[in-house]
């Protein structure tokens, strides 16, 4: 037997992939279905239900930018580290340049996300 | 291992096992549905760009949002988020510890069950906090 | 030997073969073989060895699913050859292969010796909580803290998890979910104080954190022992010790 190898870092990674995968399978569908259809076709909700007004009002209240945040970053987190396992099964195996690829991306997601919503004030 | 062995073990490739069996087919599926996710989660930063950016930027997201192009991929993306809520909770009564009420397991097939009426009614919650706040 | 001599049916076996002092590389040979409807594939099997080609090998032992030793790829899928029928092959033929994911050491007979190593590395055996001398009696155990690890003490070392487990495939490293399964057993014994121990090889870059939850482990498994299952629940105490760890500067691994 080899010696044994180093302890994962993985957790990080792995609960942040659990959290939005939870995240997406409770509320994505619903978020989905109201952005993309219902909103635009006005359909169910007012098709003003979007409207300048009532999202600047929801992005500027801490509640609506830390719900706004949990979901673009824990999305992207979850989406991210599914797509790195995919990309091994595929028979592209993940070096740290991959890896750093991946989680960078979610990263730089979750920064941009941050800097936009406190840019747009409370 | 730097002698070759002389028993010559066999080892056999890995390419292409996915499609080797119908189950591995389901699994690759709904691992792709990560692909939707992560394009949701660029939709919506793009859209938080533009309501940065002022009300006419913002309106221009929303014009998008209504084109033929933008609902057809929604309904794409709402397909792909429904079966990622079905195979998560699938999956769930595997990865959890034993659920034991009033001294028996809790079936698979419930956990699931719970899962997936968890995700009712959280959307129901949803749209109508939703209808409420913007009617 | 089955009378098989009245029945008339006969079984395309194709047999996938492998003998390394004179085969590059494994072929597909196919034998035509009497059958009736209570004969198994590993029947099957025999009978080629004992009237058709004496130099086909395979491993076997019970034939009754309790020892472990005729995993194979059947039609693709990893089963116990001695609990797989023949007649569940209407179409009269079936494919026969060593199991997947591990080298051939011939034929259908597989090398399990990295199977092996890593069943010792996660110390298979209850390691007391607290130590008793005989004159305090033996260890007790009510029916609640049995049920807890009893579905994963029923492993027959079958490998056919493994078989089912492309994860182990594609990184041989992963230590897979039969071990996961011994280590959980071990684990979530109330007897049992070696946890933190084996939380050396469950939290290791070669443990939990390489399985993506397929789950067609446990789908195979002939003993329900849900392998898949003991590997979560081990994800969820392997972060937990690694987040104890950040905060406590403790934890199993290094
Ligand atoms: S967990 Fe099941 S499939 Fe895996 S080795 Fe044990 S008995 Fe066989
Ligand atoms: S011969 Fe023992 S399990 Fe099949």
């Amino acid at each position: 037997m080899k010696p044994i190898p180093r302890r994962s870092n993985a957790p990080v990674f792995w609960g942040l992939f659990g959290a939005g995968g939870m995240l997406a399978a409770l509320f994505g569908p619903v978020l989905v279905f109201m952005t993309g259809i219902a909103v635009p076709l006005g359909f169910i909700l007012p098709s003003d239900a979007m409207s300048w007004a009532h999202m600047q009002a929801f992005a500027q209240h801490w509640a609506g930018k830390g719900l706004l945040f949990v979901v673009v970053a824990l999305f992207m987190w979850h989406a991210m580290h599914r797509i790195l396992h995919s990309l091994h099964d595929l028979g592209v195996h993940a070096g740290a340049a991959l890896k750093i690829a991946c989680y960078g991306l979610a990263l730089l997601v979750s920064i941009v996300a941050a800097w936009v919503l406190l840019a747009l004030g409370f | 291992m730097n002698t070759p062995d002389p028993r010559r073990p066999y080892v056999r490739p890995m390419a292409g096992w996915w499609r080797r069996n119908p189950f591995f087919v389901e699994y690759m599926v709904h691992e792709a549905t990560a692909l939707f996710v992560a394009a949701y989660a660029l939709v919506l930063l793009v859209g938080l760009l533009r309501l940065a950016q002022g009300e006419a930027a913002w309106n221009g997201w929303l014009d998008a949002l209504r084109s033929p192009v933008a609902l057809v991929f929604h309904v794409v993306l709402l397909a792909a988020f429904v079966y990622h809520c079905w195979t998560w909770f699938r999956i769930m009564p595997k990865t959890m510890p034993p659920l034991v009420i009033r001294g028996k397991r809790v079936a698979p097939g419930v956990i699931t069950a719970c899962g997936v009426a968890a995700t009712v009614v959280c959307s129901l919650v949803v749209l109508v906090v939703a209808w409420g706040a913007t009617r | 030997m089955a009378d098989t001599s009245d029945t008339g049916k006969r079984m395309r076996i194709e047999v996938l073969r492998y003998r390394p002092e004179q085969d590059a590389e494994p072929f597909l040979q196919g034998y035509d073989v009497p059958y009736s409807d209570d004969m198994s594939v590993l029947q099957g099997l025999q009978y080629i060895k004992d009237w058709l080609d004496g130099t086909l090998s395979f491993r076997w032992s019970c034939r009754m699913a309790i020892c472990g030793s005729c995993g194979m790829m059947i039609d693709g899928e990893p089963r116990l050859a001695c609990k797989t029928f023949l007649r569940d092959f209407p179409a009269g033929s079936v494919r026969v292969e060593a199991l997947a994911h591990f080298p051939i050491e011939r034929d259908l007979v597989i090398r399990m010796d990295d199977f092996l190593a890593k069943l010792e590395s996660i110390k298979p055996y209850i390691i007391p909580k607290e130590a008793r001398s005989l004159a305090q009696g033996e260890y007790l155990q009510t029916p609640a803290e049995l049920d807890v690890y009893e579905q994963f003490s029923s492993c027959i070392n079958c490998l056919l998890c493994y078989a089912a487990c492309p994860q182990y495939g594609l990184n041989p490293d992963f230590v897979g979910p039969g071990i996961m399964a011994l280590l959980h057993r071990y684990n979530a014994d109330s007897r049992d104080g070696g946890a933190s121990a084996r939380m050396e090889v469950a939290g290791s870059e070669a443990g939990v954190f390489n399985c993506t939850a397929v789950g067609y482990c446990s789908e195979v498994c002939p003993k329900h022992v849900d392998p898949a299952n003991a590997v979560n629940q081990n994800k969820t105490r392997a972060a937990g010790d690694y987040f104890l760890r950040l905060v406590t500067g403790k934890g199993g691994a290094k």
